[in-house]
């Protein structure tokens, strides 16, 4: 016992003037220090790149770059959590500036914005076609080695962007796996949607170009078109699959059968694969287990769950606004394919383009899962798209609400109404009003991600498949479990 | 006029009442707390200490929420209850009528008596209030030291950790908590509370506070070595007893609660107490004359709220049943199980190699009736076990349908094989685990 107490460091005295709560401030050792740094002089390495430092061989600065990103990250989490038992880690979450909108909140919060808009629109400082007769330069071109290797073609800004999506799941889904190392449902569902984005998303993409199948150029110099090839990318959330050049590239000859292939994958996972799996597992089978935007949310969004809007009155925002962006969906891909199979660019009169596909793209597809998405994690939460916006999960959402075995099960009276629950539930579902009540939990922005019951100190949540039955998912009980007044004489006066 | 409902207290059981009320009647309702305009969750206030959590998320509902329902909420202390009048004096000197009066004032921390319990530096943990002490006497508190090995002690000595504060716990007992856990278990969180880097001194006393020249708290001495620890902060928490100082001068009768009948009428017509300042005349089944717990405080309320709208009911909790978290290992408790088996129980125990799951299960030897169960580190469903419990179940069905209960996340690893197999050996029987059954779970089939 004595030496298992002196062999930790922590009973040392030490005062920081600055500190303002904590006299005992827990110093890094040398590892955390190490390798916290090296994740930042990945980072570093980047921006150099975007400010235009030319490096002498990038292959190698470019690779030493994201290494340590990834491993920089993984062993600086691996090292702060193994110090700890392994349990519920969100001590200081609310004094910590970053993840409590402080300053850091801000400055990220900034960054991350900035981003999105220069990449959706104003790719040139990224370096897309900045230099001398359009040649790429900066972050784009940093990224030739990788994208030269993986398909044989200079990068450009989105695969740049893809990338570092990729990076930051990874790095992050590493440290979140340390973080709840615990929880077996945590670390398989980070798992599964970290290789969901490396496999669907990144590779096989890239290897079927590799192999002509996609985003190639014919022999006689003619590029064949595009089409999106990540296989988890449904519609409506890949709002433009129905779009007429998008339908052409899977029907080009060259990309046979597989092209063919793609267009009846995404036909069929909208129609078939993803009413049954919500019936069967809830949305979460996709919300928190493969999606890409869920992916990083999951990740690299993971600090900021506590941030989301509790109120009732963002509740009612939400159904609104979610509807609405599924509603928009529908009318603009109905446009879509009526030009598509009449053969026009109009209806009734109106630009399908102008009208309803480039405002969509605009608004929803860059402005809202992007820029506000992602760019407002430190400041409203990691699921805002998702709540608000993703017509994907409004799709869903009617299964999981109406007809589906998934819920959320209150375990009869032990709820002490902590708060817990709601306070980390990503999609600002206030749990604990169902909780307290011994009423199971089944919403429909409900994305599974398990949090609140992992958060919960008594043992309240299990999310579970059950019966798809309303009368055992559903109730509202009249006294909670443990008490045994029969209320049965009773007349409402 | 509708009857004036006024309640004291915006405490669980307080605030769960009246919102039944409300839920049942048109009555006008009006509660009346000192500590705060909202109900918030007392069960909370550490992870707000600890930055889980806002004060703002321990409470349950919006501000909103109590004007829309039409319960008028009082910030003010109650200094006199007068019963001929039925009219409560406030500090401030106002006065308030009630038709009918329910106290649900709650508790108070313990001090025995010790020689400098009231110095600058030491506190207990009970009120918002004392969440705002904590912070003041942990700027640059060195050493913290907490008198009281209980359920409150062990959170301050988490809350003050998660400040990197060094903790010396005093424990009166040989092992912590074990008054009401088993040793095994006892020594479970024993093992934890160490692997936390808290200094636990196991049996081991308070002898008396000493003072700096400012009258701050400078160190504690323990009789039984004599030692004197340096430290900033102590925490006295060796429980809590029901807060009613201000009503031993009225005509309610008084023990060490407010006297009620199986009705949670006091001995005055109109006036009622739930929760933890109220004491049973006699005690229910096995439970104590004062339960100071969330659930039932929260079930008082629920019946009480009966009573006032009319409909008379008795509060009659159903199976015992408690929860809590040691540092990381959660408990959850159900039935009676004491930490030292009564003569006619028998009592199987299992635990994980890892030492920090277990589960105990406890049944009577003749008829092999299942009693209760404890769990550490497990999750169960409470709606199963407290069948059980009710059916008074065969303690072999219990351990067979032990898959039903089992309340854990998905895809944790589940232990019934190895449980059933350490019955089985132990036992000589040939229990087999059956498949988690849903209809079953949902006591859709018998
Ligand atoms: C730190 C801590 C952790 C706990 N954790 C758990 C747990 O995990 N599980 C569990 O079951 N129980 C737990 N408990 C116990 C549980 O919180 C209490 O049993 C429960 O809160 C009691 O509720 P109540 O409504 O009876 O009273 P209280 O919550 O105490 O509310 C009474 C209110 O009345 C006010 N009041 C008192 N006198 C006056 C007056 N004269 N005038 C005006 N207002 C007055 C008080 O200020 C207080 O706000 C914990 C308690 C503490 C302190
Ligand atoms: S309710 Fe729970 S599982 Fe669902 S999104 Fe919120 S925290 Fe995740
Ligand atoms: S975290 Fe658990 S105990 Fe706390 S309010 Fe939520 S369900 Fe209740």
């Amino acid at each position: 016992m004595e030496t298992h107490l002196k062999s930790y460091k922590i009973m040392n005295t030490k005062h920081s003037s600055y500190a303002i709560s904590n006299p005992h401030k827990i110093d890094l050792d040398g590892v955390q220090k190490a390798s916290f740094g090296s994740a930042i002089l990945g980072v570093l390495f980047l921006a150099a790149a975007f400010l235009g430092v030319q490096f002498p061989d990038t292959r190698i600065v470019l690779a030493i770059s994201l290494s340590l990103i990834i491993v920089g990250t993984a062993i600086y989490a691996r090292r702060t959590y193994l110090l700890q038992p392994e349990g519920i880690k969100n001590n200081h979450v609310w004094f910590n500036p970053l993840t409590s909108r402080g300053v850091w909140a801000w400055v990220l919060s900034i960054i991350l914005t900035s981003f999105y808009i220069v990449l959706y629109w104003f790719p040139k400082y990224l370096g897309l076609q900045a230099g001398t007769s359009g040649k790429n330069t900066g972050l784009v071109v940093f990224f030739d080695p990788l994208s030269n290797l993986l398909h044989g073609k200079d990068a450009n800004q989105w695969f740049v962007y893809g990338t570092l999506y990729t990076v930051l799941i990874v790095a992050l889904g590493i440290k979140f796996i340390y973080k709840y190392r615990h929880n077996k449902y945590q670390v398989v569902r980070t798992s599964v949607v970290m290789g969901s984005q490396v496999l669907f998303a990144y590779v096989i993409p890239e290897i079927l170009a590799t192999l002509n199948l996609n985003d190639a150029t014919n022999t006689q110099g003619k590029y064949l078109g595009w089409y999106d090839t990540d296989l988890k990318n449904v519609w409506p959330l890949d709002y433009d699959f129905f779009s007429k050049w998008h339908l052409d590239a899977m029907q080009v000859p060259d990309y046979q059968p597989l092209g063919m292939t793609y267009l009846i994958w995404g036909i069929v996972l909208f129609l078939v694969v993803t009413p049954f799996l919500s019936y069967l597992v809830g949305k979460r089978w996709y919300c928190s287990w493969i999606c890409g935007c869920g992916g990083l949310a999951e990740t690299a969004g993971d600090s900021f769950r506590q941030l989301s809007s509790k109120k009732l009155s963002s509740w009612k925002l939400e159904r609104w606004m979610i509807h609405l962006v599924m509603v928009f969906v529908f009318v603009m891909t109905a446009a879509t394919l009526y030009g598509y199979f009449a053969n026009t660019g109009t209806i009734f009169g109106l630009s399908i383009y102008t009208y309803f596909q480039k405002p969509y793209g605009f608004l929803i597809g860059a402005a809202f899962s992007g820029v506000v998405g992602v760019g407002f994690y430190p400041l409203l939460g990691n699921r805002v798209w998702c709540r608000f916006g993703c017509p994907m999960a409004g799709y869903m959402g009617l299964f999981q609400r109406f007809k589906s075995k998934f819920r959320i099960t209150t375990n009869g009276g032990q709820c002490i109404s902590c708060g817990n629950c709601s306070t980390y539930c990503e999609q600002g579902i206030d749990v604990r009003f169902y909780a307290q009540k011994g009423q199971n939990i089944v919403r429909s922005s409900c994305v599974g991600c398990g949090v609140c019951s992992a958060v919960c100190p008594r043992g309240v949540l299990k999310l579970e498949n059950g019966l798809n039955d309303d009368a055992t998912r559903y109730i509202e009980p009249e006294v909670i479990l443990g008490n045994d007044i029969d209320l049965m004489k009773y007349t409402k006066k | 006029m509708q009857e004036h409902i006024v309640i004291i207290g915006n405490g669980i059981s307080g605030i769960t009442c009246a919102r039944h009320i409300r839920k049942n009647s048109d009555k006008k309702i009006t509660v009346i707390s000192g500590e705060t305009e909202f109900f918030f969750s007392r069960t909370a206030l550490m992870y707000v200490y600890m930055g889980h959590q806002k004060f703002e998320h321990t409470q349950p509902y919006e501000n909103w929420f109590w004007k829309k329902n039409r319960i008028n909420l009082l910030k003010k202390y109650v200094s006199e209850i007068k019963t001929d009048e039925n009219a409560l004096v406030f500090q401030d000197g106002n006065t308030l009528q009630y038709d009918k009066l329910i106290i649900a004032v709650g508790s108070k921390p313990n001090k025995f008596g010790w020689t400098g319990q009231d110095l600058d530096g030491v506190m207990g943990m009970y009120h918002k209030q004392d969440l705002e002490k904590i912070e003041e006497y942990s700027q640059n508190c060195k050493r913290a030291v907490i008198v009281g090995g209980g359920l409150i002690g062990i959170e301050m000595a988490e809350m003050l950790r998660s400040r990197n504060i060094p903790v010396t716990f005093l424990v009166r007992e040989n092992s912590f908590w074990n008054g009401v856990l088993p040793k095994e278990e006892s020594e479970m969180i024993n093992r934890h509370i160490l692997e936390h880097h808290i200094d636990l001194r196991l049996g081991m006393n308070l002898k008396e506070i000493l003072a700096d020249e400012n009258g701050k708290a400078r160190a504690v001495i323990i009789p039984e070595t004599g030692e004197e620890i340096p430290c900033d902060l102590v925490g006295l928490t060796v429980g809590v007893s029901p807060n009613i100082d201000f009503i031993k001068s009225s005509n309610i009768e008084v023990n060490r609660g407010v006297l009620v009948d199986r009705c949670l009428q006091t001995n005055i017509k109109n006036v009622y107490a739930i929760g933890d300042c109220a004491e049973q005349h006699q005690a229910i089944g096995s439970r104590r004359n004062i339960e100071a717990v969330w659930y039932t405080g929260r079930m008082m309320g629920e019946t009480l709220a009966q009573t006032i709208c009319d409909n008379p009911k008795e509060y009659k909790p159903g199976n015992w049943f408690n929860s809590a978290k040691f540092l990381d290992i959660e408990y959850q408790t159900y039935g009676w199980v004491w930490a030292k088996p009564k003569p006619e129980e028998t009592h199987f125990y299992w635990e994980h190699k890892s030492g920090k799951k277990s589960i105990r299960l406890v049944y009577n030897t003749q008829t092999n009736v299942f009693l209760g169960m404890n769990v550490f580190g497990i999750r169960v469903r409470h709606e199963v076990v407290d069948r059980w419990l009710t059916e008074q179940q065969h303690v072999y069905n219990v351990l067979s349908q032990l898959k039903d209960a089992n309340f854990d996340p998905e895809f944790y690893e589940q232990y019934e094989f190895e449980i059933l197999a350490k019955f089985n050996h132990d036992n000589n029987t040939n229990i087999k685990v059956q498949k988690t059954n849903w209809k079953r779970i949902l006591n859709l089939i018998k």
